[in-house]
């Protein structure tokens, strides 16, 4: 996936980092937007943050990838990240992840070929109570198993072929 | 301006909305609306509720969204409290559950009985339970400031700044015996008194509520069920110390409790209880929020400290502790969620009344989020000695399908592992601490027999190595090397020198390792090691992993007299490993077997068998 710097989303991040520098430590704020905006922070918005910001192009880089919700690639359509806290874990979420991962053939933390999934292990999201969970999106899946993990991913499959 | 007549006029006003006594035959129907709720499908029940109530018209009825009720493995929870005050809870509500409620007993009076609690529950886990920090949690809607003010919110917050000095506020903490909820247990006054004593300047307080422990939600559930809670108790914190400015570090893991804190604060700027002169005084406090992104370090404080300024979220040495020199290199306090969620009780009850609770070095209470094999996973609040049994037996109902206990993890990654010889400790924070484990924020997760140890020290190190931030070299590399042992165990290739040199590497990490995190690394390895020795050994000297998890060290094999000889196991083999005729019983060849499962899962009468 090629990634492609938008005039209007360049505009929003330049009017919300004006926003952030009204405040003290205006550089986590403003990669949120950024990570939301372009649903990623490659090297090219980061330059733009370094000058608005006023900060070296290595230090903002440092941060990015400090942060692993940051990312610098761009991701797939549909983000689906199978929870692996201990509860989930003790759980099962294992063999979620990977059933996921043999029917996306990526392995996780990578994107299919034609865009449409990422594949995430996640940290806890304090669902434990419905342990094993994995997310598609927003949406939480609680009490999964192989079996409605592959079938949530099969009727996205559906839905975009 | 903010005042007490304000604060009671709202009290009177929400009172007569919310408090079903005040309408004839009415009810106030609650439904649980956290993150465990909303996954269970508790948006769809509140808005098929809501319907059926105005297609009926019944306007003797109050509707609320509330946050965790505690009951997680049992949502989507509706609970009905009729004009008496009594509460029936209804568990596991589907949609056509909801139109039987509101038939039966909304609208004729009479509880679902089928429905209630106590079809999946033989105990009564509220007997044991003292609820302070989780008061609100469940009871109110944490959407709507009106409902905290009629459960006397920022009545606290208004005692302290017009009848209360800062010193006498710290006082009142410190007498109470409160102590940092987040992990370490540090007396929270002492804390507060620490930072007062620098003069002059801006100072900041801050609210962790970065919590990152795997299992754990005890902070999440305070923050999406009652906010409020949260602000009152940092604005008063903001008074003791003389900080201005306040700011909530949040994980965005949390997006529930982000949207909520956030309504929340814009509604107490609203109420002018946040801003300039609040209540007529000359206190003046401002609060926002930071997200967190994803790195576990960052609950530490001088991480977190360094995350808000806009760095890489690394801690750095202390001392200068951060009561000294901290955000912004000004004085600053940190406290987690559940501490600033006891204070506003503790100034309105008092020390002695705090203090009469739980043990004579832990007093109050503490939320633990229960977890894993346990029949009743959810949170609950007990006060400090509660016995882990209690906990585990008598609100949690034991473990489930009849295994037997074998160990619970207290204190995520950076805790160990009790066992059965420890059930009948008081937990507090130095009886934990006594037994290589420690408090933590809270998360308990219960393991049974099936769980391999070696395989949770490997799970719990395999996070801290991934974690760590990567600034000093005993958690940089250490760590890395204790996993590669442990691997190296799992995978049957380990020898009794590697479990020494195990031991003797996870000592030295815990001595040398620059912050809380890497220092306290090696603990579920030493716990399990302490407690559970027999197992890493037999995982090197046997080669068997006893709780069959270790993939490398068992073996499928069909047991010839269960086998029937249908040959579904056979179709599902993916590589061809497993042979036999019909009718005939199968066999498995393990040289070609790769260990899916498939098998297992496809037969019929459970005739396969891990050995």
């Amino acid at each position: 996936m090629k990634f492609v710097l938008e005039e209007s989303k360049v505009q929003l991040l330049k009017e919300r980092i004006q926003k952030h520098k009204q405040k003290p430590g205006p550089l986590m704020p403003t990669l949120h937007d950024a990570q939301n905006i372009f649903g990623c922070i490659p090297i090219e918005v980061q330059k733009i943050i370094s000058e608005e910001l006023d900060e070296s192009v290595a230090k903002i880089n440092g941060v990015v990838t400090f942060y692993s919700n940051f990312s610098t690639e761009p991701k797939g359509k549909h983000i689906v990240s199978v929870c692996m806290g201990t509860a989930c874990y003790v759980k099962g979420a294992k063999a979620i992840l990977d059933t996921i991962s043999d029917m996306l053939n990526i392995e996780p933390g990578q994107t299919t070929k034609d865009g449409l999934f990422t594949l995430e292990n996640t940290r806890c999201i304090g669902a434990c109570g419905l342990a094993p969970v994995f997310q598609i999106g927003d949406k939480v899946y609680g009490n999964a198993t192989k079996d409605t993990a592959k079938q949530a991913i099969e009727e996205i499959l559906k839905s975009e072929a | 301006m903010v005042t007490f007549d304000y604060l009671n006029a709202t009290k009177i006003k929400t009172e007569a909305k919310i408090n079903p006594q005040n309408h004839k035959n009415g009810f106030r129907v609650v439904v649980g609306m956290a993150t465990c709720g909303l996954t269970a499908g508790a948006d769809k029940v509140f808005q098929t509720l809501k319907q059926l109530i105005e297609s009926n018209n019944l306007d003797n009825i109050d509707l609320a969204p509330v946050g965790c009720v505690g009951e997680c493995a049992l949502e989507p929870l509706v609970e009905v409290i009729d004009h008496q005050g009594q509460k029936t809870t209804y568990c596991k509500v589907s949609l056509q559950d909801i139109e039987k409620i509101v038939n039966q007993h909304l609208i004729s009076g009479a509880p679902v009985k089928e429905l209630t609690i106590d079809n999946y529950k033989n105990i009564d886990s509220s007997s044991l339970q003292v609820r302070i920090a989780l008061r609100n949690c469940g009871v109110i809607n944490p959407e709507d400031i009106n409902e905290y003010i009629c459960y006397d919110g920022y009545k606290a917050l208004g005692k302290v700044l017009t009848e209360m000095t800062p010193e006498e506020v710290i006082h009142v903490i410190q007498e109470s015996g409160l102590r940092g909820r987040g992990g370490g247990g540090f007396s929270t006054g002492l804390k507060w008194s620490l930072c007062a004593k620098n003069k002059g300047g801006q100072k900041y307080i801050i609210c962790n509520a970065d919590e990152g422990d795997p299992g754990a939600f005890m902070d999440r559930a305070v923050l999406e069920g009652d906010p409020h809670s949260v602000i009152e108790a940092m604005a008063i914190g903001g008074y003791a110390i003389g900080a201005s400015q306040g700011y909530i570090y949040i994980r965005a893991e949390y997006p529930l409790a982000v949207q909520r804190l956030n309504k929340a604060i814009e509604q107490a700027y609203e109420a002018e209880l946040l801003g300039k002169n609040i209540f007529g005084t000359d206190f003046c406090f401002d609060l926002e929020l930071r997200l967190g992104a994803g790195a576990f370090v960052c609950g530490e404080e001088t991480a977190l400290i360094a995350s808000i300024e806009g760095e890489r979220g690394m801690p750095r040495n202390k001392p200068p502790f951060p009561a000294d020199k901290g955000l912004f290199a000004r004085p600053s306090i940190i406290n987690n969620v559940e501490t600033y969620a006891n204070i506003s009780p503790i100034v309105l009850k008092g020390a002695k009344w705090f203090a009469s609770m739980g043990t004579q070095k832990s007093k109050g209470t503490k939320v633990f989020a229960l977890g894993g094999k346990i029949n009743n996973t959810g949170l609950l609040e007990v006060p400090m000695g509660t016995t882990l049994r209690q906990v585990i037996y008598d609100v949690g109902g034991g473990i489930p399908n009849n295994k037997k206990f074998k160990a619970v993890q207290t204190g995520g990654p950076s805790g160990g592992c009790l066992t059965a010889e420890h059930l009948d400790t008081p937990i507090d924070y130095d009886n934990l601490v006594k037994l290589n484990s420690m408090m933590g924020s809270g998360g308990m997760i219960v393991m049974d027999e099936e769980n391999c140890m070696v395989d949770v020290a490997h799970f719990y190190l395999q996070f801290t190595v991934e974690e760590s931030c990567g600034k000093c070299t005993p958690c940089r590399e250490g760590t890395h090397k204790m996993l590669e042992i442990l691997e190296k165990i799992k995978s049957g290739n380990g020898t009794m020198q590697d479990i020494t040199e195990l031991e003797e590497l996870a000592y030295y990490i815990q001595d040398s390792a620059l912050c809380a995190l890497g220092q306290s690394a090696p603990n579920p390895v030493i716990s399990t090691l302490l407690n559970f020795k027999d197992e890493y050994i037999a995982h090197v000297t046997d080669k068997k992993c006893p709780a069959k998890v270790c993939k490398a060290l068992v073996n499928y094999a069909v047991v010839a007299d269960k086998c029937i000889g249908c040959t579904k196991c056979k179709r599902n083999c993916p590589v061809q490993a497993i042979s036999g005729e019909v009718k005939k019983p199968h066999k498995i060849d393990t040289n070609r077997c790769i260990k899916c499962d498939m098998c297992r899962q496809a037969c019929p009468v459970n005739a396969i068998i891990l050995e």
